[in-house]
């Protein structure tokens, strides 16, 4: 028997697979805006498809694009493109800042790993808020034109 | 091409894509603000306005510009996101079919695009 020497197990790798990407612990703020970030680009690669198509009706005519676009004042239609609109508005300006961070740019001078440690995500914090306030006034800009004003 | 390569021309459709979509978004969806500025673009959605616009060369080539960085950025992306659930052995036919769904879906968009000019 082995003494003073830890027993290892070897166990497999936790696989939560599509789970993981909710949560595998502990997540910060910037891993779920990484995961909104993931959502909205999957809302917009779909509503791409939809759109390359939509596009497509105008070589069918003035009729059928004037009735597509008679469908599109929908109610439910005009709400989807806000929600489009909020996807795109969130998905380009959390995608300046991840570009910003995965680049490494704005980091500031290093400094000595000493604790409290100043790490990157701390250091991009500033950029966080900033991004919420601007997506937040666009929003409110975007909601003002699709539902209040005419046209 | 390695793997980061084709990652950093996603990163720079992205940064092309802030502009052109901010401008396509702009003039499609904030068409009351702009005429509450003082710029009024007309019913912008209206066949006349969609096909005057698409007859316009400046606006062929911003299309095509932006179809395609839009299809390779959003698939580049799709493709990132499927592989980390796709097993080793099926991630070079889950690259091929996103590559055939972008290149369909680029070839129709051009279609479209090359059509209106042409009327």
């Amino acid at each position: 028997m082995r003494s003073g020497r830890a027993l290892r197990l070897h166990t497999p790798p936790r696989r939560l697979g599509v789970r993981g990407w909710v949560y595998a612990g502990r997540y910060g703020i910037d891993r779920y805006l990484y995961l909104l970030q993931r959502v909205s680009g999957l809302g917009l690669v779909l509503y791409l498809f939809l759109h390359i198509y939509e596009t497509g009706v105008r070589l069918r005519g003035e009729a059928a694009w004037t009735a597509t676009m008679a469908l599109f004042r929908h109610p439910v239609f005009v709400f989807l493109e806000f929600v489009v609109f909020a996807g795109f508005v969130y998905h380009a300006l959390n995608g300046l800042r991840l570009i910003v961070a995965e680049l490494g740019w704005a980091l500031g001078a290093p400094s000595r790993p000493v604790y409290p440690y100043r790490s990157s995500l701390r250091r991009h914090r500033p950029w966080v808020y900033a991004l919420m306030l601007l997506s937040g006034i666009l929003l409110a800009l975007a909601a003002a034109d699709i539902f209040a004003l005419p046209g | 091409m390695r793997e980061s390569q084709w990652w950093l021309i996603s990163l720079g459709a992205a940064a092309l894509m802030v502009l052109l979509l901010t401008v396509h978004m702009g003039l499609m969806h904030l068409a009351g603000l702009l005429r509450a500025a003082g710029v009024d673009l007309g019913d912008v959605r209206s066949f006349a306005a969609v096909m005057a616009r698409g007859r316009s060369a400046v606006q062929l080539i911003f299309y095509l510009l932006f179809l395609a960085a839009a299809l390779y950025h959003g698939l580049y992306g799709l493709r990132s996101v499927l592989l980390e659930v796709t097993p080793p052995r099926r991630q070079g036919l889950l690259s091929g079919l996103v590559l055939l769904a972008g290149l369909a879906a680029f070839a129709y968009g051009t279609y479209v695009t090359v059509r209106t000019f042409t009327g």
